[in-house]
């Protein structure tokens, strides 16, 4: 790889939930985590957006210490998607320009917010009452949050997770464009083996929170 | 009617109480010995609190009225630790003391040396009611604050957790958590301040007005304390939530584990 690593992990543990001698994501690139519920998956992508330190070891982030990073200003850049997000009181509306109001920006029309409705694939009314959202609903919702932030990495937790095979396919390639044109890095912790077999780009499989597996996709 | 109460005037009530407790005790409701210890207690609380009035009322001496004043606050902290539904940690402890003691220190300057102009500045008879009142109400509205805030954190943290992800800072992840604590701390003061003179006569004023004060100026004192009141538990109420919610952060700005529904280990 040319390119330093968007992430790079050096004798990393936490708890008794991870340890990980070496590790390196790459920038620009969608990397897939994979392994069994409970291996620590979710905790190494809370890592990444610094939500949680880790007991002993190194993260850097594009080559400086995490420690040595604003976890604000991290976490504006390395934004996280969790498997449910949360829904704040409101519409969507309210949900969408929330993510904003976070970040200290300003809000957009709703014209864009319409736009990007349409790329997650949610056929819902900006005025529509967030409660009134199922898990799926929701689920894109907050993938529409963090694409409107458009940060430079961005790390979802089991983005598809609530939503039929279809819809997983439609948004993974709205997501993979998206990347691609606007040189993102995403970093997705997923179940579904076709995501994987079609999308990723290089895959991390943790067992018992050890790095088992790395390796780039073999293009067929 | 004269406006001193006699003794044997004074028996006649308790008389009506003895007669309270034989209905109570035919009728067969175990309450007798509740109503009996709680109008004993009363009776002794009263009437130590009476003589030391009398006695710090004719010897004014600013040591005595503030010795009155930190008793009152101390105790009022600690009323509040008492009453809050999930166990609080040394940090929490130690902000709520800051702004009861800030925000009622405050409130008292002003209401007192400013509103009142109460002279000489320790004068007993202004600093010690007042400073009852409003120190009392305040201890009210900071306990709804503080358990309003401890149940908001427990029960929204996934969506303090979203926000964080999203890169809001931990002010702006709590903000509805810490608005619903400061409207809850406030709602018996506002309630209590819409009732005034409709529902009830408060008791300050009733006491002027019996004490032979004309009920204009009664109801002059009571503004200015009610002000007081509204004033003092708002301030604190805000002090507090302003300072408190970072006790749930690190300087990582992450959630802390463990901080949430049990005991500081440290």
């Amino acid at each position: 790889m040319s390119q330093p690593p968007m992430f790079s992990i050096h004798q990393l543990k936490y708890k008794n939930i991870l340890s990980i001698d070496q590790l390196s994501i790459p920038a620009d690139t969608i990397t897939c985590i994979i392994g069994e519920s409970g291996s620590g998956k979710t905790t190494l992508l809370k890592m990444l957006n610094h939500l949680i330190s880790p007991d002993s070891g190194e993260i850097k982030v594009n080559g400086t210490s995490i420690f040595d990073l604003n976890p604000v200003d991290l976490r504006r850049k390395v934004v996280m998607l969790p498997q449910t997000p949360a829904m704040f009181k409101g519409t969507v509306r309210d949900n969408l320009f929330i993510a904003l109001r976070f970040a200290g920006r300003p809000n957009v029309p709703d014209s864009e917010l319409d736009k990007l409705l349409a790329r997650v694939h949610l056929n819902k009314d900006l005025d529509t009452d967030s409660e009134s959202l199922s898990g799926g609903e929701r689920q894109r919702v907050g993938l529409a949050r963090v694409l409107l932030l458009d940060p430079p990495v961005l790390l979802l937790d089991e983005p598809s997770s609530a939503l039929d095979e279809e819809t997983t396919h439609l948004i993974m390639e709205e997501l993979t464009d998206y990347v691609h044109e606007n040189k993102k890095t995403l970093v997705m912790v997923t179940h579904s083996k076709a995501v994987v077999s079609d999308y990723a780009e290089h895959i991390i499989e943790i067992r018992s929170g050890h790095v088992v597996r790395e390796s780039e996709r073999v293009e067929q | 009617m004269s406006s001193d109460l006699t003794l044997w005037q004074l028996a006649s009530a308790y008389l009506f109480i003895v007669i309270l407790l034989i209905i109570v005790r035919i009728k067969g409701i175990p309450r007798e010995k509740e109503i009996l210890i709680s109008s004993v207690r009363m009776t002794i609380q009263l009437m130590i609190v009476g003589y030391l009035l009398a006695y710090i009322f004719t010897h004014a001496h600013p040591v005595y009225t503030l010795i009155i004043l930190v008793f009152m606050l101390l105790f009022a902290i600690y009323n509040v630790y008492q009453r809050a539904k999930i166990p609080l940690n040394r940090e929490l402890k130690k902000k709520i003391a800051i702004s009861m003691a800030l925000g009622v220190l405050a409130t008292l300057v002003y209401f007192l040396m400013v509103t009142l102009s109460v002279s000489p500045w320790y004068n007993p008879r202004y600093v010690i009611p007042v400073s009852g009142m409003i120190i009392g109400n305040t201890m009210t509205g900071i306990s709804l604050g503080v358990n309003t805030l401890l149940n908001g954190m427990n029960a929204n943290k996934q969506m303090v957790e979203t926000a964080l992800m999203l890169g809001a800072t931990p002010r702006e992840a709590t903000r509805p958590i810490i608005n619903q604590a400061f409207d809850s701390a406030m709602l018996p003061t506002i309630n209590s301040m819409v009732g005034m003179g409709i529902v009830f006569l408060p008791g300050m004023m009733t006491g002027q007005i019996i004490g032979g004060a004309s009920p204009l100026m009664a109801i002059r004192y009571q503004i200015a304390v009610m002000l007081g009141i509204v004033g003092g538990a708002s301030l604190t109420v805000l002090l507090f939530v302003q300072i408190s919610y970072m006790a749930f952060f690190n300087n990582r700005c992450q959630l802390k584990e463990n901080e949430l529904n049990v005991k500081s280990t440290h």
